[in-house]
């Protein structure tokens, strides 16, 4: 079984978790100077990699976090998991695009 | 006029020779940050335990943690309403969540040689004793229902359930157990 290292409770099997889309997407901090085309990117515009990819999961059967990981799309290896609001480990970031 | 309240009952539970069911107990659900989770310790009489996965329990009391901000906490069934005051007042002016769920869930008690064995039938945690000591508790999967494991010995596991899903639980521990003794 695929297992998924939760940053609060570490290795935990993948039944617990659910993918929670592309990670590191900034709101615009000021939507009304966005053009429809630029909000339209925002809401729906995202990623397609092979290889290393930046996303969200959820430890919805554990301790319910989000959680950011880097996972690759290729092996479904994951690289890092690591909170909310932190940076990508530097040795991986430039991994994503 | 007859009396018209009626009386609780538990749910259905399959019998089985390692799972037997708990006494009604008070339960509540409490989110919060750290000073929130301290003082309910100390009003439940629970040492303060900030650790990941870890049950902190004193007599009858009991607070598992759930995740970062939430906690399980666990008291008698007789002491509910006088408790609940308790943390009401002890937790005022801070900001908190404190919800009751004593009925929305029923205990379960797995115990003997193979408590372990048995829960793994349907939850693929490692339930080692070296990688899930006595005294660490989690919320995780069992089969297709959620349930919050703890383990207070090293061959005694108390599970809660949803009580709507006892019924699955323990009939699948049943069959489990049927199989281990084949």
């Amino acid at each position: 079984m695929l297992l998924i290292n939760c940053p609060y409770c570490g290795e935990r099997p993948e039944p617990e978790f659910v993918y929670g889309g592309q990670a590191h997407i900034a709101r615009p901090t000021d939507p009304r100077a966005c053009s429809d085309q630029q909000w339209a990117d925002y809401l729906y515009l995202r990623d397609n990699v092979k290889g290393v990819h930046n996303e969200r999961w959820r430890h919805t059967h554990g301790c319910g976090r989000f959680f950011n990981a880097l996972r690759d799309t290729t092996t479904d290896r994951f690289l890092a998991t690591y909170e909310v609001g932190h940076e990508p480990p530097a040795t991986l970031k430039g991994a994503h695009s | 006029m007859p009396n018209a309240i009626a009386t609780r009952q538990g749910p259905y539970v399959a019998p089985s020779a390692l799972v037997r069911v708990l006494p009604h107990a008070a339960r509540w659900v409490l989110r919060g940050d750290s000073s929130v989770m301290a003082t309910a310790a100390s009003t439940l009489g629970v040492p303060f335990v900030e650790r990941p996965c870890q049950a902190a329990a004193q007599s009858d009391c009991a607070a598992l943690w759930l995740g970062p901000d939430e906690r399980l906490l666990i008291a008698p069934a007789d002491a509910q309403s006088e408790l609940a005051a308790r943390l009401q007042t002890a937790l005022a002016g801070q900001p908190h969540s404190l919800v009751e769920v004593s009925h929305r869930q029923v205990a379960l008690e797995i115990a003997g040689e193979h408590a372990a064995v048995l829960l793994n039938s349907g939850c693929p945690l490692d339930l080692h004793v070296s990688a899930f000591p006595a005294g660490m508790c989690t919320r995780t999967m069992f089969a297709k229902t959620e349930i919050v494991l703890w383990r207070t010995a090293e061959q005694r596991f108390h599970v809660e359930v949803w009580r709507s899903f006892a019924a699955y639980l323990s009939k699948y521990l049943a069959l489990a157990a049927g199989e281990l003794a084949a």
